[in-house]
Formats: C-alpha cells, sequence, structure tokens
C-alpha cells in the first residue's frame, strides 16, 4: 500500500518536474530547431514543429559572414584566461581568509563583493582611456585582466565560504606531520577544496564567457568574442529569425555543451556557504 | 589638458606600435545593413587586386554607433575606417577628426557623385566620408489593395491623400493594416520620420536663437496626425516597430502603404524576399495640403577615415574601390543591377540599365527634392533634415522619440509627449551650454 | 592556530588580490570623480572647464532621474521576488524523488548558461514579437488579441526575460540548501502529523534563510547592472529606463561625460547603500 502511494507521488512529481523544466528549456530549444528552418518556416503561423526541411543554410550564411572559429577562439581564451588567472589570485587569498581569519576578514570579504556596485557604463571612458594608454585596447591580454578583476570578488568569496566548511583539524594534523604551508595547500587542502574549486571556475567561466558590455565596448576586430559575433545578426535588414537563431545557438553551444557534461561539479560547490 | 595631451601622445606610441605588427591589414567598422554584408563578401577582389587584409567589424547600428563614437572621442584609434552617416560627418570634421578626402584618384570623379550627398558629407567644401549608399525617404505601397480600393495614388501625394488610401487599405479580418510607421524610439528611427513630418507641417525643432520649438501649434499638429495615423490604421505593437520591423511586414503583406528609406525599394520588390513583389508601386514624400514643404529625409552610409590612423594611403585605396563607378558595375555583374547600392552618383542614373529599375526614377526624384540646408519653412540654426547636426542631437533626439513612442503605445497623449519632450530638450540644451 | 609566521604568509597571500581589486576599484572611481566636477563633451572637444556640483545637481533634478532609480527598484525587486519564490517552488520539487532527476536538472539549468544578449534579443524577436512572435501565435491560436509585451507591458516583460536567465542560479542554490535538512526532522514532524504548509513554514523555510539571503545578496549584484537585456529590448523606452541605462545614455548618447560620471558616482552610493544594508544581514549570517 504504502510504496503505491510513493509510486504514484513518484509518477506526479515526475510529470510536473518534466513540464516545468521543458517550459524552461523551450525559448533555447526554440532557438536550435528554428535555426534549422528557412526565413519562411520560421515565422510561419502556426508554427512548424520538427517537420519540415532541416537545413543547414543559415549557419552557411553565417560562416560564410562571419569568421565563427576566431569568436570562438577568443571566447575560450579570454574565458579561460581570466578564469586561471583569477583562480592563481583567488585561491591564495581564499585560503588565507578561511584559514587564517583576522578581525578584519569580513569586511575586507564585503569590501570586495561591493567593487562590484561600480556600474560599468559610468566608468566606461575612465577604463577607454587607460587602456589606450597602457595599448590593451582590443587585446585578447586586456579583456583577460577585466574580466578576471570583474569575477574576482565573487571567486574569492565562493572559495572562502567553500574552504571554511574544511575542518581546521585537518590542517594541524598535517602540520604536526612537518608539512609545510606549499605542501598544505597542495597536497592537503586542494585535494578536499577540489569540488569548490572546480564549481568556481566553472561559474567563472560562465559568467566571462556571456560578459556583454566589457567584451563588447573594448574590442574591435582582433579580440572580439562571441558577444561581439551576436551583436553583428541582432537587426539586418528583412527576415532574420533563422539567420539570428543560427548565429544564437553558435554563440551559446560551447557554453551549454560545457555546462551540462559538467553540471554535477557546477552544483555541487555553487553553496557560497548557503549550507551549515 | 594636460591628460588629454598626454593620452593623444601614448596613443601615437601605440598606434605605431600595433601598426608595426599588422602592416598592410586595415580595420574597418559597418554596420549590418545588406549593401554593407555584400560589401564584405565582394572585398576578397580587392585584397587579391591591392594585396591589403581586411579585419572587418560588423556591428548592429546602434552598438556601431556607440563603439565609433567613443573610440574617435578618445583617440583611441581602433579602425581605420568606419561607416559614419550625414550626422556625424560634419560634426566630427568640424573636430579635426576625419583625414579630408582629397587623396582620391581623378577617375574616382567625385563630381558625379549625387550633390546633395556630396553637400551632405562635406564641412567647409571639403568632403570627408565617401557615399556608399544614399537615401531618401518615399511613399511605398501596394498597388493591388489601391485598385481594390478602387484609388489612385498621384506620384506627389500630400498628407490627405495618404490618410484617405490607408483607411481605405485597413483591413483589419485580414491582417492588413492601411499604412506602417517607424515607431521604434531612437534618434535613427522615429524621430527622424516624425521630424519629417513635422517639417512637412511647418514645424521646426529650434528657432534661430536655440530655443527648442516643440511646444508650437505646428509640432502638435504634425504629431497628432502621425499618432492618428498610427492608432487607426498602422499594425499592432507599431511603438516597436523600427525600419526593419517595417520591412519584414511590408514583406509578409500586412501593409498597405509604408513611408520609408528609398533603399528599402529593392527589398520590397526582390521576389527571393517579398511576398508582394511585384505590386509595389512608389511615390513621393508626401507635404501638407498649401505647405510647399516635402517630407522628405535625405542620408548616406559613408567610409571615412579617422584621422591618426598609420593606414591612411592603404585606407584611401579601400574607400575609392569600395565607392567606385567599378564597384557599382562589379555588383550588377555579380548580382544584377537592383542589388546595387543606390543613391550616390550620377552616372548610374544616367546608365539606361539601371533607369529600367521601377524604383530607380523615384528614388532618384526624392533625393533631389530633400534639401538639408533648408530643411523647414522658418529658417533654422541647423543643418540637416530628419536630424540636427549638433553634437547633443543623439541624446536630444533620442530621448524625445522615447517619448513619441510611449505615445504611439497609447501611454500619453500628443501633447504629454510635446511636453516632455520640450523639457528635456530645453534640460539638455542647457547642460550642453547654449 | 595560526602563528605569527603564518599570518604574515596569510597577509602576503591575500595582498595580490586585495591590491588589485583595490587599483580595479580606486583608479576608475578618481578618474569618475574627477570628471564629475568638469563640463566634459568629448565632442565639443573635451575638457571644458570646472563646474563644481552642476552636474551632480543636474543629474538629481533631471526629469528622468527618480523614475530611473524606481524602473530599477522595480525591476530588481521584481526578478528577486519571482526567482526566489519559484526558485524555492522548484527546488522542493526537485528535491523529490523521480525520473530523470539529472535530465530534469539539466533543462532546469540551460537558461543561467545564455548570453543576456542572446537571451534578450531571443525573447524580444521569437516570442514577444506582437506580429511573428510565437506567443503572439498563441494568442491567436485563441483567438484573443496578442499583448504587445515590450510596450504595454514593458516592465513585466524586461523581468521576466530577467528571471528566466536567473531562475536556475537561485534554484541551485536553494537545491542544495534543501538537500542539507535533516530529512529525520522532517519524517518526525510528518509523523507527528504536521500539515505540509507548517513544515514548510516551520522547518524548512528557517531553514532557507541563509541561502535566500544569499541569493538576494549574490543576484542583486549582478541585476543591479543589467544593460543589455533592456539594450536589445525597449531601449529604455516605456518605463524601462534604469539607473544604469540613464547613466548609459548620459554618457554615450548624449556624449556628456561629466554628467554621466555624476551619475555614475550616484549609483555608486546608492548601490553601496542598498548593499550595507544587505550585507549587514548576510555578514551576521556568515558569522553564525
Amino acid at each position: 500500500m504504502a510504496r503505491s502511494v510513493t509510486l504514484q507521488r513518484k509518477s506526479f512529481n515526475t510529470l510536473i518536474a518534466w513540464i516545468i523544466g521543458l517550459l524552461l528549456f523551450f525559448p533555447i530549444l526554440w532557438t536550435i530547431l528554428t535555426s534549422f528552418k528557412t526565413e519562411a518556416q520560421a515565422i510561419a503561423d502556426p508554427p512548424v514543429w520538427f517537420f519540415f526541411d532541416w537545413t543547414l543554410e543559415n549557419y552557411r550564411v553565417v560562416q560564410e559572414r562571419s569568421n565563427y572559429s576566431r569568436f570562438l577562439w577568443n571566447s575560450i581564451i579570454i574565458a579561460g584566461g581570466s578564469t586561471i588567472l583569477g583562480m592563481i589570485i583567488a585561491i591564495p587569498a581564499a585560503w588565507s581568509m578561511a584559514f587564517v581569519p583576522s578581525n578584519r576578514t569580513k569586511d575586507i570579504l564585503l569590501w570586495m563583493l561591493s567593487t562590484k556596485m561600480l556600474p560599468a557604463v559610468g566608468v566606461l571612458y575612465p577604463i577607454y582611456l587607460i587602456f589606450i594608454q597602457l595599448g590593451l585596447l582590443d587585446t585578447r591580454i586586456g579583456l583577460t585582466i577585466v574580466l578576471m578583476l570583474i569575477n574576482l570578488p565573487i571567486m574569492v568569496w565562493m572559495l572562502y565560504t567553500y574552504f571554511k566548511e574544511i575542518p581546521g583539524e585537518i590542517l594541524e594534523a598535517a602540520r604536526m606531520d612537518g608539512a609545510g604551508l606549499k605542501e598544505e595547500i597542495l597536497y592537503v587542502l586542494t585535494p578536499m577544496a577540489i569540488p569548490g574549486i572546480a564549481s568556481t571556475v566553472l561559474l567563472n567561466i560562465i559568467l566571462a564567457w556571456n560578459e556583454a558590455f566589457w567584451t563588447l565596448n573594448l574590442t574591435a576586430a582582433r579580440a572580439a568574442p562571441l558577444t561581439a559575433f551576436i551583436a553583428s545578426y541582432s537587426s539586418p535588414e528583412g527576415l532574420f529569425y533563422a539567420k539570428l537563431s543560427a548565429a544564437s545557438t553558435m554563440a551559446i553551444a560551447p557554453i551549454l555543451i560545457l555546462g551540462w557534461f559538467s553540471q554535477k561539479q557546477l552544483v555541487r560547490g555553487l553553496t557560497f556557504g548557503a549550507v551549515k | 589638458m594636460r591628460l588629454g595631451k598626454s593620452l593623444v601622445a601614448s596613443t601615437a606610441l601605440a598606434l605605431i606600435a600595433a601598426s608595426g605588427a599588422y602592416a598592410q591589414s586595415l580595420t574597418i567598422a559597418t554596420v549590418n545593413n545588406g549593401d554593407m554584408i555584400r560589401m564584405q563578401a565582394l572585398s576578397s577582389e580587392f585584397t587579391d587586386a591591392t594585396g591589403i587584409e581586411l579585419e572587418w567589424v560588423i556591428l548592429e547600428e546602434n552598438i556601431l554607433r556607440q563603439r565609433v563614437t567613443q573610440d574617435i572621442a578618445t583617440s583611441g584609434g581602433q579602425f581605420d575606417i568606419m561607416t559614419i552617416g550625414m550626422y556625424e560627418t560634419p560634426i566630427w570634421a568640424e573636430r579635426g577628426w576625419l583625414v579630408a578626402l582629397d587623396g582620391l584618384p581623378d577617375d574616382y570623379d567625385k563630381d558625379d557623385i549625387l550633390p546633395a550627398m556630396r553637400a551632405g558629407l562635406s564641412f567647409d567644401g571639403t568632403m570627408y566620408a565617401a557615399p556608399f549608399y544614399g537615401e531618401s525617404s518615399m511613399v511605398m505601397y501596394r498597388t493591388d489593395l489601391m485598385e481594390a480600393a478602387g484609388m489612385d495614388m498621384p506620384e506627389e501625394p500630400t498628407w490627405d491623400d495618404i490618410a484617405a488610401a490607408a483607411a481605405a487599405m485597413t483591413d483589419r479580418e485580414n491582417n492588413i493594416n492601411g499604412i506602417c510607421l517607424r515607431g521604434r524610439a531612437g534618434w535613427g528611427e522615429n524621430t527622424a520620420f516624425i521630424t519629417t513630418v513635422a517639417n512637412s507641417f511647418g514645424a521646426r525643432w529650434f528657432d534661430m536663437d536655440w530655443n527648442a520649438q516643440l511646444d508650437s501649434p505646428e509640432w502638435l499638429e504634425a504629431l497628432t496626425f502621425y499618432n492618428d495615423l498610427l492608432q487607426s490604421y498602422g499594425p499592432p505593437g507599431a511603438a516597436n516597430n523600427g525600419f526593419n520591423e517595417n520591412l519584414t511586414l511590408f514583406q509578409q503583406g500586412r501593409c498597405g502603404m509604408w513611408i520609408d528609406a528609398t533603399v528599402a525599394a529593392s527589398f520590397v520588390t526582390n521576389p527571393n524576399d517579398s511576398t508582394v513583389a511585384d505590386s509595389v508601386g512608389f511615390a513621393l514624400a508626401p507635404n501638407k495640403d498649401g505647405l510647399d514643404k516635402r517630407a522628405n529625409w535625405l542620408w548616406a552610409w559613408a567610409l571615412a577615415i579617422p584621422a591618426g590612423t598609420q593606414q591612411e594611403d592603404a585606407a584611401m585605396e579601400f574607400i575609392n574601390w569600395a565607392t567606385s563607378k567599378a564597384y557599382l558595375e562589379l555588383v550588377a555583374e555579380r548580382e544584377g543591377w537592383a542589388n546595387v547600392p543606390p543613391g550616390t552618383r550620377t552616372s548610374l542614373y544616367e546608365n539606361p540599365d539601371y533607369a529600367s529599375i521601377p524604383f530607380a526614377d523615384m528614388t532618384l526624384r526624392s533625393i533631389n527634392a530633400a534639401d538639408p540646408n533648408n530643411p523647414t519653412l522658418e529658417p533654422v540654426p541647423y543643418v540637416g533634415i530628419q536630424f540636427v547636426a549638433i553634437p547633443e542631437w543623439a541624446g536630444i533626439g533620442t530621448q524625445a522619440g522615447q517619448e513619441f513612442s510611449a505615445m504611439v503605445a497609447g501611454q500619453q497623449t500628443p501633447e504629454q509627449a510635446l511636453a516632455r519632450a520640450q523639457a528635456l530638450v530645453t534640460d539638455e540644451m542647457e547642460a550642453a551650454g547654449y | 592556530m595560526s602563528t605569527k609566521a603564518s599570518r604574515s604568509a596569510a597577509r602576503l597571500m591575500l595582498a595580490p588580490a586585495v591590491i588589485l581589486l583595490l587599483g580595479w576599484m580606486l583608479v576608475p572611481l578618481t578618474l569618475t570623480l574627477i570628471f564629475s566636477f568638469q563640463r566634459y563633451l568629448p565632442l565639443r572637444g573635451g575638457f571644458q572647464g570646472w563646474v563644481g556640483f552642476e552636474n551632480y545637481v543636474r543629474f538629481v533634478t533631471s526629469s528622468a532621474f527618480w523614475p530611473s532609480v524606481q524602473a530599477t527598484v522595480i525591476i530588481v525587486g521584481g526578478v528577486l521576488l519571482i526567482t526566489v519564490t519559484l526558485g524555492i517552488l522548484l527546488a522542493l520539487l526537485l528535491d523529490q524523488p523521480m525520473w530523470g532527476q539529472g535530465m530534469v536538472r539539466i533543462l532546469v539549468i540551460a537558461p543561467f548558461f545564455v548570453m543576456p544578449t542572446v537571451s534578450g534579443l531571443v525573447w524580444k524577436n521569437m516570442f514577444m514579437d506582437p506580429n511573428n512572435g510565437l506567443l503572439s501565435h498563441l494568442w491567436r491560436a485563441f483567438g484573443a488579441d496578442p499583448i504587445i509585451w515590450l510596450s504595454d507591458a514593458s516592465m513585466l516583460s524586461i523581468i521576466l526575460i530577467v528571471s528566466w536567465q536567473w531562475l536556475p542560479f537561485a534554484t541551485l542554490i536553494l537545491l542544495t540548501a534543501i538537500q542539507s535538512l535533516d530529512s529525520e526532522q522532517l519524517e518526525a514532524a510528518e509523523m507527528d502529523g504536521a500539515p505540509v504548509l507548517s513544515r514548510f513554514w516551520h522547518i524548512i523555510l528557517p531553514h532557507l534563510s541563509r541561502a535566500i539571503t544569499i541569493v538576494i545578496l549574490i543576484q542583486t549584484i549582478f541585476l543591479l547592472a543589467i544593460f543589455a537585456e533592456i539594450f536589445v529590448t525597449t531601449q529604455g523606452s516605456f518605463g524601462t529606463r534604469t539607473l544604469t541605462y540613464l547613466i548609459f545614455q548620459r554618457v554615450l548618447e548624449s556624449q556628456n561625460v561629466g554628467l554621466g560620471s555624476a551619475g555614475g558616482i550616484y549609483a555608486v552610493i546608492l548601490a553601496n547603500i542598498f548593499a550595507l544594508f544587505l550585507m549587514r544581514i548576510v555578514g551576521k549570517n556568515l558569522d553564525r
């Protein structure tokens, strides 16, 4: 008896959850489907769903117009680079705040977050002028640095909350065994913190990949990532839903795939200290 | 300002460093319109002939404007060629930010460029940007629907003719709207169109002392007329429709009429994209009965070279290629005469092959009807027809456009929209020090 | 636990992050502050003299200022309300046993990966367009007049688009929090015959309070800065001009850097007041 109730409930849960899941995913699905239609099918009323002549024409047109691989490569370098650079700086900082806290630790942490409050549009002119002076405009390194700085507070905070959950006794035990600071971090802390680090890395890649203000305003041709790629498809002349969909799919597919494969890791560490 | 000087100096240094590494490669910023996309596709011909590599930065209009303005105002030096319009050219030229196009060879034949285009892209008599395509505005209407309604569109209609035709063609049951007009906010969108309507009703943006004139009865009459047209005969959601949305609607056969850029003529008559390709007629932009001012605008997308580029010669060479007579022939040979970038050269309109295109004659007449130096009935201190060529215009025009757009959405009356626009224009002008 | 040596080592390890962020904050902020006291019009040749607090006065007295603050608060508040409420419900649901849980989670999480520009464009054109959008087809299929989303329900549209992007984030954090809930405690309550609602109210919600604060804090930081979603949809028309967008209009459309910089300083101040308030709560939670 009890079992059949749970079975019923499980079926009900499954049904509702799948409906909601599909509803949330639908805009993406629709974009992907539309990218394989002709422009006329893309706006057809009633809409065509799966049974149409699937065409790769839109992808061909988009590829012909823009050198997708270069935009993609720039996105990878910038998102990856800013994440690596950020982790190199954030891990020691988070470590020191988590394990050698002072009475100012909390203030520093909150101050770091507050640096994200500076509205980007308000400081565009200053940053642009500085970039000109440093010769960093339209360079990958310039964008990498900016995106690293933008996301650094989030990285530090995420790592800090994760590190804090690691019991201090383990570190003490390692120290008793004669482990130095380097060994402590490398062999004791890091393995334990891998889920938190992995999750931070993933979140940061997503945030950097999708950043659309600085990446657009500080680049021209050479360092432009996929956010700039999409900016040339937003409103061309005539019907464009299918082409827009193809370009959109190309812009989000890499990160979507990465996200799906690593969603377990992402979810596991994405707590920001919410769990105690 | 000392900071400014040192910035310029260091920019120059950075540019020299950069150009060393990327010699003979031009960075071109352009807008994602069909004619420019075609230019990009054909540009391999240029590279093959000259060995000059091209880096394309193709952006949507609003983003492009923001990017190039930001870059030129800070001497960022990101682009060797910028695609700009009639609005930017005289302002930037006055600041000394553009390279004068004196270096174009003789066979470029500057005198062949339509006088209105050349005048609009010059400052102090010198041309600073070369027109890639030019346009005015005109009426595009459905000949089949007009016929069904038993009406005739005069070649030179008045606003009353337009209103009558819109009323006759509107057929909500069949999803046909009598008239489609720009409603989307932006100085280059609804404000451009509304300004031409206002001009033809005898209104103006500023008097000779730069006092905003939006509280005038002429403005109210013009704006009310525009609003009534859209409310009664316009498509749903007109407040969000810009050039592109209306083009799509017209191509789908949902508009009886559309008053917009002359370049749209080649898109609405192209059977590949347009379901109504063989039933489109053209007429001059309307005037108000009794007033001698038509609602024509004048615009050109043009190529310009920012001062300070290290690649001036190569850039000049590219501009010479892209805006030459030979380029028009190249497009004609590849894609047919209908797809040639219009509105720039006299010789194109004298070419019998081109003259047979149905919209060629009306395009030329529309361009010739526009006079940016005398845009209004009463005198004004500015040039520009659907814009006011002052640096503050982009801000003013867009914010006023948002008020007009809210009016079309039914959120305020024309009186309220004008009162708010008047206040914000006065505000902005004050902030700019007028 | 920490020795003197490790304390100085710790300081050394913290230093790069602090110095970099200090630089990232101070340099642009100082320049912005300097600009804000100037008449600085790039298209009129740049620096045109010092004007004291004129820009500050002009920015707040402009008729656009208070509506923009209001729009910001409504958008941020609306998105928070939707994402937190739906996030809790969705997290509770995902915590239940079901078939294909991993797959559902993948579907739910997906919107978070979509870049704001793309999501704005897709929603605006393919869904909310009153003539060709999917939603208009749907409305017409039921014989109704399509909603003109971006003008007649502009605020709601923006809130919906942004909520769609941030709901996954809220759901995930809340889900981890729910999963950490002691299931024995819940079962005991269930045995006692506590109704569902009271179980939720007295056990689950208090347990989630910390997670909710964190979701609110982090989302607020990002939501205050939303720009792309507005830029590609309404461009600030129909009452959707947020403070960020207003500053954008001043700096880039009107090319009045002095005025825009003053606006930037206001935004920093307002954001920090808001943040201080939030952080006090979170800070308290962090101590627990």
